[in-house]
Parts: structure tokens; sequence; C-alpha cells
């Protein structure tokens, strides 16, 4: 269908940059570990999509970053642990290589000693482990925007705010329906502690792998009368919930999705089920900011997009591409405003990501305001305060429905400290401090 | 147990009788590690040591005993976990630990083995399906095998030896090469011994075995516990000098699928089988992968490329199951005979 | 158990028959292969994934909606004569297992191309029956659900009419009873298999389209072949009518020990539980509920 169309846009992209690469000596490199079969397809295509996106635009229009042009490859993942490894393998040998960025907990994890040698920045843009939130530990690992800890609280607020406030969530109950796997097991003690502090009563209920069957688990719901569910969802489980949902008489707008259950993937399948669900979300969806438009004019109507469906464009995973590419390139220009306008070690390129902070201001300026809030990475907190808003489907697209909310860093930041200085503890790894975060390999 | 691993079985007086073997593992022990790249190590010879060493696991349960197992991920699994725990909670030296942890999977085994005595075939097949699920649920749900790990993935223990690291390519590399190479041989005097003969002719007519006085129920209760034994040190190779990360979904029903192909298309009851067949499952793929890369040069949009290889891959386990039932040992071994002909 | 507990109780079990017919239903097209050609059919998910696909993909771009079930369903018939064609015939005498085996690379193959074809995205299946519940005496039931089961049955009902009163139904339970007898009398095996796997291809297009419904049209589709796997062990691989009603003991017992026992495990243990129902009833049982009993060699 779109086959013969997508082998002409690579050709012409295979073209340019080795044109780029002719002309040009200074190349930074991103090695990608994108998946675009398998059962998460419609994530990684997305989510890689966006990024190539913007890394043509950044090259097309303004000619690389300061003269530095982003080049890239890709190596399939499936999402799968030893293909990711065998990828990072494969890719590691690349010169010039600015971040890593796989967007896969599994293949993060199997490759954290590894960059760590390397010294080259590991990004898990809204997903990933948590306690790397703590630079102090972790100095190459960036779970940039939010990490899962934050989620919850940002889910838990957003709630409360919808109730009148923190003080109203006395005596509510609250579901959190979650994905049997790691993934969806990571945020059970956080609900458990926000319930204590709160006052509220929560009920974690499990789908097993892959979710495409939950009766069960609806029926308990429907037993328990909770105030909102919050879907941990992943894949197919979505919609499946959405639609269990319906057919047990569970208001939808009362299901609250986490950060991997936002997605257009997850809500339309479900049909009229999905109608007034809401989910949360680090960058909004749309085309209508500046930096969407831009590419839309720039890179698509070149020829030149990466995604093969159109009607993508401004889809949740694009987007949330399209805010990693902005995190990749500006840390990479904080970095050259440091050490040069020049190809970067991948040291430096981290010390860039450490000073990564982007006020609503700048944001603005990149052409981004409201498509996501701001970022402040720091050398202790590899997170960088990331802000959340609240979107919700209307049968087509999503629809922000929210405010930027901030979820409860300070709450948290004692969990993760204990669980980053276990781990250093068992690994035997030093704290770093500040000076020796200013250390660069060049 | 212990006494196939420890039984050298080379007492073979024509000792140059076996010069292909001894050139190959001299150039695996020496010339890899000597002048191989890190990433062939890393990428190619890890996993396929790894995946070898459950195949010949797997190859003596369902090629010399005949009975269809397609669980093998889960006693990888709990090779993994149990080694990761024993390093955790006790600190023992690492040949005790992979010990107890070969001990932990063989107990694990029995117990999923015990239908064995009363089902066969598909039905068998299947029921080792629920020791799959089974064991992939515990190792999420209980907190405690992952040391309460928030996010459930761990990351591998520094590997020590006699006060010597080996958490560098080269040394796990021959952590790997030294484990498959004494289990291998230790399955081969096992399989030419008196229980591999048992095994062999429960495997052929059970009922005329039960008469001429082979204890069935024994014998099939021991293969279970020997093979997934020796799984399980194939998953503490996969998680611990390959992967270097553990997680339960790592261990899902396709990597248990992939071990069953690994011997039916290597050749079931022989022990080359096993290493053809993780060759074939872990090599091709790259191979492919890099030509068509080559070939195409980044026009095509990797996740084409991928789907095309599966279709290839997924067409030539069908040519090569219609070509030859015996599998790639058997047309090693024709290629071998032409190849005394001719000279 | 007071008046609600005990209203609960049968709406679980409600809910559990009516999912163990989904189960039944992807059981089914398992059944019909391995009974005549001992083949266990591993690529019956790729099928359900393929058939779905081109459905949808045909509705997509503007097919109406009986147009492109007719389609689907040629395409379906088409691939199962390719298959029997190009994997089974050449393969034939072989043992079960490499049989088996060649299913897993056919759905390698299936998988790929499905995906090649008609792309990797996630698509909306809308077969205009309300996801809705009605109440009856306070019991929720789903309409989606009741005419899932009604189409199944409407389906095994077809089947059995057309293997009891048509020729080449007839030659299907000669086969199904004794191959080689089959052959002596001169029926062609082969043509009788190509025609099971077209009956197969049809069934995973139906339960392409209502599992297709329920989870929206992508990857995961084929994965319900996990769900299918128990029900065929404890119902007899070789049993339509074991198939069915083992379908319906998994789905009820699965709801039932999620909702009682899984709380006090901690949950999440549908994945699993159906397998252990059905390996204990085996132990009873070798050769499922209503199986023959045959004795296999690999």
């Amino acid at each position: 269908m779109s086959f013969l169309k997508r082998i002409t846009t690579a050709a012409l992209t295979v073209a340019t940059l080795a044109a780029g690469h002719a002309a040009q000596a200074d190349e930074q490199y991103f090695p990608l570990q994108s998946y675009r079969v398998g059962p998460y397809a419609a994530g990684g295509t997305g989510f890689f999509g966006g990024f190539i996106d913007y890394m043509t635009l950044i090259n097309t229009r303004d000619g690389g970053v300061n003269g530095v042009k982003l080049v890239w490859d890709e190596c399939e993942t499936e999402y799968a642990v030893e293909k990711g490894v065998e990828c990072y393998q494969r890719q590691k040998s690349h010169a010039d290589i600015a971040a890593w960025n796989p967007l896969s907990v599994g293949i993060a994890y199997a490759m954290i000693d590894g960059v760590t040698a390397d010294k080259a920045p590991l990004i898990t843009v809204n997903h990933g482990r948590t306690d790397t939130t703590d630079g102090r530990v972790f100095p190459y690992v960036f779970p940039l925007l939010l990490n899962p800890y934050s989620e919850t609280s940002g889910i838990v607020n957003y709630i409360a705010s919808k109730e009148g406030g923190l003080e109203s969530l006395k005596g509510k109950k609250i579901v959190v329906l979650y994905h049997g796997s790691p993934y969806g097991k990571e945020t059970i003690p956080i609900y458990d502690l926000l319930a204590e502090k709160y006052g509220f009563t929560v009920v974690q209920i499990e789908v097993p792998h892959p979710g495409n069957e939950q009766g069960a688990q609806w029926l308990q719901i429907r037993r328990e009368a909770p105030d909102y569910v919050v879907l941990r969802g992943w894949g197919v489980m979505n919609p499946v919930a959405l639609t269990t949902a319906q057919r047990n008489g569970f208001p939808v707008d009362h299901i609250i999705g986490n950060v991997w259950s936002n997605s257009e993937e997850d809500a339309l399948p479900a049909g009229d089920a999905a109608i007034g669900y809401t989910a949360i979300t680090t960058q909004a969806s749309g085309n209508q900011y500046p930096v969407l438009q831009e590419i839309i004019k720039t890179v698509y109507d070149a020829g030149q997009g990466n995604l093969s469906d159109k009607s993508r464009i401004g889809s949740v995973y694009h987007n949330l591409g399209i805010v990693n590419g902005i995190l990749n390139v500006e840390a990479i220009r904080i970095a050259q405003a440091k050490f040069g306008n020049r190809t970067l070690t991948g040291d430096e390129v981290r010390w860039g990501f450490e000073h990564l902070q982007l006020t609503p201001a700048r944001v603005k300026e990149l052409g981004a305001e409201n498509l996501f809030h701001s970022i402040n990475v720091t050398f202790d907190n590899h997170e960088g305060e990331g802000y959340v808003t609240f979107q919700q489907w209307d049968g087509k697209k999503w629809n922000v429905v929210s405010d930027w909310i901030a979820p409860d860093w300070a709450l948290l930041r004692p969990i993760i400290t204990k669980s980053s200085e276990a781990y250093a503890a068992e690994k035997g790894l030093p704290i770093r401090t500040s000076e020796d975060a200013d250390k660069v390999t060049q | 147990m212990s006494t196939a691993l420890t039984d050298t079985p080379l007492q073979s007086p024509n000792i140059l009788r076996h010069w292909p073997l001894i050139a190959l593992l001299l150039a695996a022990f020496i010339a890899v590690p000597a002048f191989a790249p890190v990433y062939v190590m890393e990428a190619i010879l890890l996993p396929f040591l790894a995946l070898a060493l459950a195949g010949v696991g797997l190859n003596l349960l369902t090629g010399y005993g005949g009975q269809v197992s397609l669980g093998s991920a889960a006693f990888m699994a709990v090779g993994a976990f149990a080694a990761y725990n024993i390093q955790l909670r006790l600190a023992l030296p690492l040949p005790v630990t992979i010990l107890l942890s070969a001990l932990t999977a063989a107990a694990v085994g029995l117990i999923f083995g015990l239908p064995s005595l009363r089902l066969r075939g598909f039905y068998l097949a299947v029921s080792t399906l629920a020791a799959q699920f089974f064991v992939q649920w515990a190792l999420t749900k209980f907190g405690w095998f992952s040391n309460y790990s928030p996010s459930g993935v761990i990351s591998s223990p520094s590997l020590t030896l006699l006060g010597y690291n080996l958490d560098g390519t080269t040394a796990r590399y021959l952590l790997a090469l030294s484990l498959v190479t004494l289990i291998t041989l230790g399955v081969w005097a096992f399989t030419n011994g008196p229980l591999g003969n048992d095994l062999i002719a429960i495997r052929d007519n059970e009922t005329a075995a039960q008469i001429i006085g082979v204890p069935v129920l024994k014998t099939k209760l021991v293969a279970f516990a020997i093979s997934s034994a020796i799984i399980g040190v194939a998953g503490f190779l996969w998680a611990f000098t390959y992967l270097r990360t553990v997680e339960p979904a790592g261990f899902d029903h396709d990597r248990s699928f992939d071990v069953l192909f690994i011997i039916i298309i290597g050749g079931l009851a022989t022990l080359r089988g096993a290493f053809l067949g993780a060759g074939l499952i872990v090599v091709f793929p790259l191979l492919l992968s890099r030509l068509s890369a080559l070939a195409f040069g980044g026009m095509i949009d990797s996740g084409v490329l991928e789907l095309v290889q599966r279709i290839i891959l997924g067409t030539l386990i069908i040519a090569f199951l219609v070509a030859e039932p015996n599998g790639l040992a058997a047309i090693l071994d024709r290629a071998k005979r032409r190849f005394a002909r001719s000279i | 158990m007071d008046w609600f507990g005990f209203l609960f109780l049968i709406e679980v079990t409600i809910g559990g028959l009516l999912s163990g017919v989904m189960y039944a239903l992807v059981a089914i097209g398992f059944v019909l292969i391995y009974k005549t050609s001992g083949v266990l059919n591993f690529a019956q998910g790729a099928m359900v994934l393929f058939a779905a696909l081109t459905f949808v993909s045909l509705v997509e771009a503007g097919v109406p909606f009986f147009v492109a079930l007719i389609i689907s369903a040629a395409i379906m018939v088409a691939l199962g004569f390719a298959i029997e064609r190009t994997v089974l015939r050449p393969l034939a005498n072989r043992s079960p297992m490499t049989l088996f085996m060649a299913t897993l690379g056919l759905s390698y193959i299936i998988e790929g191309a499905a995906q090649i074809i008609w792309g990797t995205e996630v698509h909306r299946l809308d077969l205009g029956i309300s996801n809705a519940p009605f109440q009856v005496a306070g019991v929720f039931i789903s309409t989606f659900d009741l005419v899932a089961a009604a189409i199944a049955a409407v389906l095994v009902a077809t089947l059995t009419a057309f293997f009891r009163w048509t020729r080449t139904g007839l030659a299907f339970r000669a086969v199904a009873d004794d191959q080689f007898a089959a052959l002596a009398v001169g029926l062609r095996l082969d043509r009788t298999w190509a025609t099971v796997w077209a009956a197969a291809g049809i069934v995973a297009l139906v339960a392409g389209l209502l599992w297709g419904a329920r989870l929206g049209v992508q990857f995961s589709l084929s994965l319900i072949v996990l769900k299918a796997l128990p029900v065929l062990v404890l119902g007899g691989f070789d049993s339509v009518l074991g198939a069915i009603v083992a379908g319906l003991a998994i789905g009820a017992s699965e709801k039932l020990a999620e909702v009682y026992l899984g709380p006090f495990v901690g949950g999440g243990i549908e994945g699993w539980f159906a397998y252990v129902v059905a390996l204990l009833v085996l132990l009873i049982r070798p050769s499922g509920l209503f199986g023959q009993k045959l004795v296999e060699r690999f």
C-alpha cells in the first residue's frame, strides 16, 4: 500500500544525508533502536516518526544544530530486549553518538552498564526506571519529563482537582487496573502511599498480559463501585478495558488513563465506548502548534515526512517523538554553547542534558508553547520537573481539558533517593557531586 | 547428575578420530578471544552459547526421551532468577551458585514433569505451557524474586571467580564456553550410558521397555530433572553472561518456541543438532538483516525489512522441514560423507 | 450469601460462559484441522489476524460490508488451498511434531505478509452490534456477547450440517476415522485436507471479526490462540463438541477463580489458571473430556 512511497521517502532521506555528509564534516549521530512491527508497532512508528521528522526539520530548516548535521540510522527491535541489545552492540561502533533513545524499559535496563562505560546518554522520555531520576547515581540515564511516580502523583492531583481539592479525596475510592508486568506493578506502592496521605481507598487489580479478556476484572470493579478507575495499561489492554467497562455500565468519563494508555491507538478501537475517556499526557496532541506547522510545511510538503499515514501527524506518539526531538536537540545546543559548535562527545552531550533547562518562554520560542510546558534538568534531577496535562477523547481526537499540573515531586524524592542509594550500595557505585558532574570527557 | 558432569567421556582410544571437534574447541577457546571483535562475542556468540545449551537440555528430553516441552523458557527463567537470588542472599562462590540454580530448575522441572507420567504428545506439550505461564506470573507477582525492584527488572550482579572479575566480554565468553563444553560432554556421557539407553528405549516403545525391566517412571522424571537443570544453566548464561539483565518478560513462550525450533531444525537426538540449530536461529536473522541493509542501503523502512526477514525465516523453516526430516545434523553428515568419498 | 452476592455470582458465571464461547470459537479452527490431518495448527492465530486485517482494510477502502465479507472469505479459502499445496502435501506422513513446527514457520509467513500488505496500524472494527448491556433481574448481560454466542452457534450448526450431509463432509469424517482406509477406498486425501483448511480459514474469519470488534484489529489478535489452547487440551484436540463444552467450562471457571480466588493470591491468575484446570482434568482423563484415546509418538 504505502510500501513504494516509503521506499522513495527513505531513498530521498538517504540521498540528502549522503549529500550532507559530503559537504559537512561535523555530524552528530543518533542510533535509533526503533520498533515498527509487532504488538507495539503503533507506539514505535509514531514516536520514531516524530523524532525523525523533527531532526529532518532541524537539518533542512537550520542546516543542523549550529551547522552540525544530525544523522541517524534505525535498527528494528520489535520491543524485544535481546534485539535491542544486538542493535546497541551494532550501532555503538558508530562515531559521534549523541544519545540513545530506545523507548523500552527492558532495553534501557540492559544498556545501563554499557552506556555508563561508553559515557553516552540514555534517554527514556516519559518512562524508564524511576530511580534513574537520581543523577547522582545514574550519570548517563535520563527519564526526561515524567517518571512513573510523578505520573501517579499527577493523576491523583487531577482527580483531586475534579473533586474540588485534595481534601475532597477523603473517603473516595479509586481502582487502579494495571497490566500484569513489571511496568504495570511499578506504581503499586505509590498509590498506596498517596491513598494513605490523602485518605482515599485504593484497590489495585491486575490484568494478565496481554489483557484481551477482562470480564472478571470489570465485574470486580462493579462490585467495588469506585469513584474513579485509573487505567495503567499497555497495548491491546486499553481498548478492551474501555469496551468491557461499557458492557459493565461503568461511566467512561470516570476512567483516567496513564501515560501509556493515552494514544489514539488506545482509544480508537474501542469506538463509542471511548468517548469521554480522559488520559494524562506530558505533550498535548494536535497539529496546531507552530513547530508542527513547520514540520508539515518543511518536511511533509517536501515529501520527506516519516509517517506513512499523514493523518497521524500531531497524534500523541508523534508529538511525543517531536518533543523528544526538541529535548535532544536543545541538549546538544546547550552543550555546544559551552564546548563549541562542533561534534560533541557523548559525555559533553550528557553535560548538555544535565543543563537542559527550558523555561516556558524558551519553549514558546521553539514553537512548542502548550505542546509541552517546560523542563528543568540538573545533575541530580534527571527527570526535570515535567508538568502534565489531561486530554479527553471525543471519538475522533483528543482535546486538552486541564491546565498544566505539577506532580508532588518533594513527596516522591525521598523514595527515589532511597532506591537509588540502595542500587549504588549493591553495585558499589559512587554518589556524584556537582563537581563530578562538571568533569567532562572530551 | 554430578557424576554425569564430571565423567570425562573422551576415553576413546583413537583420540585423533575427534580431530575436527578438537580443532573447533581450540579455535573457540583460543582464537576467538584473541581475534574476534567485541560485537561478535556480545551479539552472536553469547546468545548462541546460551540457546545452544538450552537446545542440548531440551534435546535430552525431546530428542532422546520423546517428551515434548513448550515450557523451556520457564526453566531458563527459574535458573536465572535462582542464580540472582542465591548470589544476592547467600553470596556463595560462582560454581556453587550455578550448581544450586541448576538444582532449583531441576526441582521445578520435576514438578511440571509429573504430568508426563500420564500424558503424551500434544496434550503433554500444551500442558507444559502451564509451567510457562505460571512461572512468569509468579516471578512477576512476588517481589521477593526480584528483590523488590520497583520495575521488576534486575541487573545482573558482578561475576567473580577465585577473586577474578569476569564482567569483561572475553571473560564472560570464556565462562559461557567452558560451561557449555563441560555440560555437553556430560550429556554425551549420559546419553551413551545406561540411563540414556533406558530413555531411548522408552521413547521407542514404552510398553516394550517396561517389559524388559526399564524403570519407566523414574527414567522419565530423571530426564525431566536433568533437562530442566541444563536449561536452567542456559537461563543463567542468557541473563548473566549475555543480556546482563533479568526480567520475566524476557522468558516468554516465544523463547520456548525458539528452543524447540533449534532442536527440530538442528536434528533431534544429536548433540550437534542443538548447536547447528542455535547457529541458524541466532546467526541467520543477523546475517539476513546485515545483508539486506547492505543490499538496500537503508532504502527500505526497517519495519518492512524485519517483516520480510520473518517471511524468509518462516519459509526456510518449512523448506528445511520438507528437505530433511532429520535436521541440519543429517545434512552435515551427508555433506561429510560426500566429501570423504570425493577424496 | 446475601441476595446481591448471589446475583453477582450468577453474573460472573454468565459472563464467564459467554467469554468461553469466544474461546471455543478460536478452538474450533484448531479442531477441524487436527481431526483430519493430525496437525496442531499453530498458525491459526496468524490466520485470525490475517482474516480480520483483510476484512477491515477492505471496509476502510470503501468496500461494502457484505462484499468485503465475501472477498475475505474467498481469500481465506484460497489461503487454505495454498497451504495444503505448499506445506502439507510435501510434509505428508511426517511426524506430528514436524508438522507442528511447519505451522509455526507458517505463522511467521502469514503474520509478516499480513503486516506488509495491510500495514501495522491499529484499526477500529465496527460490526454494528451494540456493546451496551441490558439488565435481566438485576444481572447485566452484554448484547454483543449474546450476538457473538448466536453467531458461534450458527457456525457450529453449519459445520455440523456440512459434515453430516455433504459428500465432502462424509469424506472428512472418513479421513478423520481412518486415513488409510479412506485412501484405500479411493478418497482424495489432499482434497479433503484443502477443504478442511479452507473451512478453518472461514472459522478464523468469523473469530477474527468478533474478537477484532472487541480488541481492535491489531497484531495482538494473534495472541488469542493462547486462550484457545487450554480449551483444546481440556476438550480433546479432535472434538468440536469438546471444544464448545471445554470453552464454556474454562470461561466460567477462570472468571470464578479470578473473582473469588484471585484476591487471595494477588490476582492476575487468569493467564495460567485455565492451563492448570486443563492439566488437572488431564491427569484423570489423558485425552481430554471428549478426545479419542490414541497413542501418539514423536
